[in-house]
């Protein structure tokens, strides 16, 4: 297995580990026994981790749910899915690798997946363009999502996206129109939608995709209607304060519950999904397959008709009698 | 976001001999109006006959959202809609000023209650259901008032069998609001669904600016859309795009001209002629 990259509030934990493993090979070549000591140490370790990641703070978190190792939506296409094909291209313009998605079984169902695809690395990166889609991406995503009406079939999405694209040709080619048109044309089908912020919920470039019966985050994901570097750039007038948007944003899973945005929060292994991938895919293709059995019993009407409840109930204002 | 970097651009472009003033009408106590597209000044009284563009260089000055339903709607028939919704600060948002003091602010320098006003009446005798954003509230932008308000608007178009038309100006999401005011694109989008699957007409009206989640939902769900000549009309702002890609951004990029000419804009319509054109679209749609 690859090591996993370290987040800097990590490395405390990490030097631990480190001593611990010197301690162990140290006794080795000594040999003592020190099995029932390092045990000890080990479940201290593993309980720090767990208490660390239970206070990370919404800056802390962000960085998890952007950790080049996470799990990114063609991984869980891999490890959710029992069966699934890729389809591509608009229909209109072209092929965009920043937005992926096909036909797939989980379980029993036959679905349609689809997902923001950020890179691995910085080759993989350009090609996937950080995980932001032009125009001709999201239009993707709205002949698949059309496609799963027409034969019935519930739709899974993945979000994970900084956001849309911010480009000359994107916005040439109606940026604003293709989220537009996504969100309003997701109220009008009639099969089950499952959305689930993965990684990153990008604004509108997340909204785009992410309009569901169900709507649910990693718990170490984030959604937010702005990132916080660009927030702080705006309201602060400067960029060093991403931390303090962070925090005054709420952009955590628990804040989305509590602001009752999302659904449920499916927890990650302890340390973030990337320390546990398949762990993490199977957590994920449980709760996908348990709302998949709720919501295909209902009717088209009753699947648009909760829908638009839902949405309709978010905000929060103040009406004087 | 995008608003602010167009004010700037726009500061740095208009190079005038005199200081700019800080409000459109403070030369001379009101008496004159300076054209902030090419520096004419105007008696005041043409100024407003005019309808606050310039006759002389034909630039579109903003338009307060009371000013503009003066302008289009019938007198005596607008019937106002849920004036008394107001912003809460659901989540305690503070950056350099807290939210809740730039509300107060907004309330008391605009004397309105959030940056849009919805209602319904009748232009040229056609009853219509209106929404008119003012971007003068916190700079048009969209938190969970405006979301509520259009939405409620459009449900009541629906109800009515109505058609719908929505004057937009906005610098976007209301980001003091977080992921709520993002929700408000859900919501609006999700009211205009059931509108348009009763087969009613809506029409946009791209006033400047109209940027960010106001763009990525409402201005760009009409049936018909119209701009008002020179809006910027964008969903990322020019600055953000040209600091990612760091290239010059094309002749007259953004603007209503060219999103018409890039198929996302239906006709380029002088303010003095909105009344008649919507009208005439109305009467063609058998309203």
């Amino acid at each position: 297995m690859v090591e996993p990259i370290l987040l800097e509030f990590e490395k405390p934990l990490a030097e631990l580990e480190q001593r611990m493993d010197q301690i162990r090979i140290q006794a080795q070549a000594d040999g003592v026994n020190v099995t029932d000591q390092l045990a000890q140490l080990e479940g201290q370790i593993i309980r720090l981790r767990v208490d660390l990641f239970e206070r990370l703070s919404p800056y802390q978190r962000l960085q998890v749910a952007r950790h080049p190792q996470r799990p990114s939506t063609l991984d869980y296409f891999q490890t959710v899915t029992d069966d699934w094909l890729e389809l591509r291209g608009d229909r209109c313009f072209g092929d965009d690798l920043a937005l992926v998605g096909g036909l797939a079984r989980i379980g029993d169902f036959n679905v349609v997946i689809l997902g923001h695809q950020k890179g691995r690395d910085t080759k993989d990166n350009i090609k996937r363009n950080f995980g932001m889609p032009q125009p001709e991406g999201y239009r993707k995503a709205l002949r698949l999502m059309q496609h799963a009406d027409r034969f019935g079939l519930p739709i899974i999405s993945f979000i994970d996206t900084p956001g849309a694209y911010p480009g000359v040709q994107a916005e040439e080619r109606g940026q604003g129109e293709a989220l537009a048109r996504n969100i309003r044309e997701m109220f009008h089908l009639g099969v089950p939608i499952l959305c689930t912020v993965i990684g990153e919920g990008g604004s509108g470039g997340a909204l785009a995709i992410g309009v569901g019966n169900r709507v649910f985050m990693l718990e170490n994901a984030v959604y937010s209607v702005i990132a916080p570097e660009s927030c702080s750039s705006i309201l602060w007038r400067d960029t060093k304060h991403a931390e303090e948007a962070a925090n005054a944003l709420k952009i955590t899973a628990r804040d989305l519950k509590r602001l009752g945005i999302v659904d449920d929060i499916i927890p990650e292994p302890v340390g973030g999904a990337h320390r546990s991938p398949i762990a993490m895919a199977h957590t994920l293709k449980q709760t996908l397959i348990h709302h998949l059995k709720e919501l295909t019993s209902q009717s088209p009407e009753e699947l648009r008709a909760q829908r638009y409840e839902k949405f309709r109930r978010m905000g929060a204002f103040l009406e004087a009698p | 976001m995008s608003l602010l970097d167009w004010f700037e651009t726009r500061k740095k472009e208009v190079q005038s001999p005199v200081p700019q003033p800080q409000q459109q009408r403070e030369i001379a106590e009101g008496l004159w109006t300076k054209c902030r597209g090419c520096g004419t000044l105007h008696y005041t009284k043409d100024w407003e006959i005019n309808q606050q563009v310039c006759s002389s260089c034909g630039y579109h000055a903003m338009v307060g959202c009371r000013q503009r339903i003066e302008q289009l709607m019938d007198p005596d028939t607008w019937e106002p809609l849920d004036e008394l919704v107001c912003s809460l600060d659901p989540l305690q948002f503070t950056d350099l000023r807290p939210y809740s003091e730039r509300i107060r602010k907004s309330l008391q320098s605009t004397g309105l209650t959030d940056a849009v006003l919805t209602g319904v009446g009748r232009v040229l005798g056609k009853p219509l259901a209106l929404a008119v954003m003012d971007f003068s509230f916190m700079g048009g932008s969209m938190g969970s008032v405006v979301g509520e308000k259009i939405a409620r608007l459009t449900e009541i178009a629906t109800q009515r069998s109505l058609p719908l038309a929505i004057f937009t100006a906005s610098g976007g999401a209301r980001m003091q609001e977080g992921v709520l005011s993002l929700m408000q694109m859900a919501k609006t989008s999700a009211a205009l669904e059931r509108h348009r699957s009763a087969r009613q007409l809506y029409i946009a009206v791209l006033t400047h600016p109209t940027t960010g989640g106001v763009t990525a939902s409402y201005a760009m769900l009409g049936d018909v859309t119209l701009a008002e000549p020179g809006a910027m009309i964008g969903f990322t702002g020019p600055r953000i795009i040209e600091q990612t890609l760091k290239q010059k951004l094309p002749e007259g990029f953004q603007t209503a001209e060219y999103l018409m000419e890039h198929g996302f804009v239906d006709m380029v319509v002088q303010r003095a002629k909105l009344p008649a054109t919507l009208v005439r679209l109305l009467s063609l749609h058998g309203y």
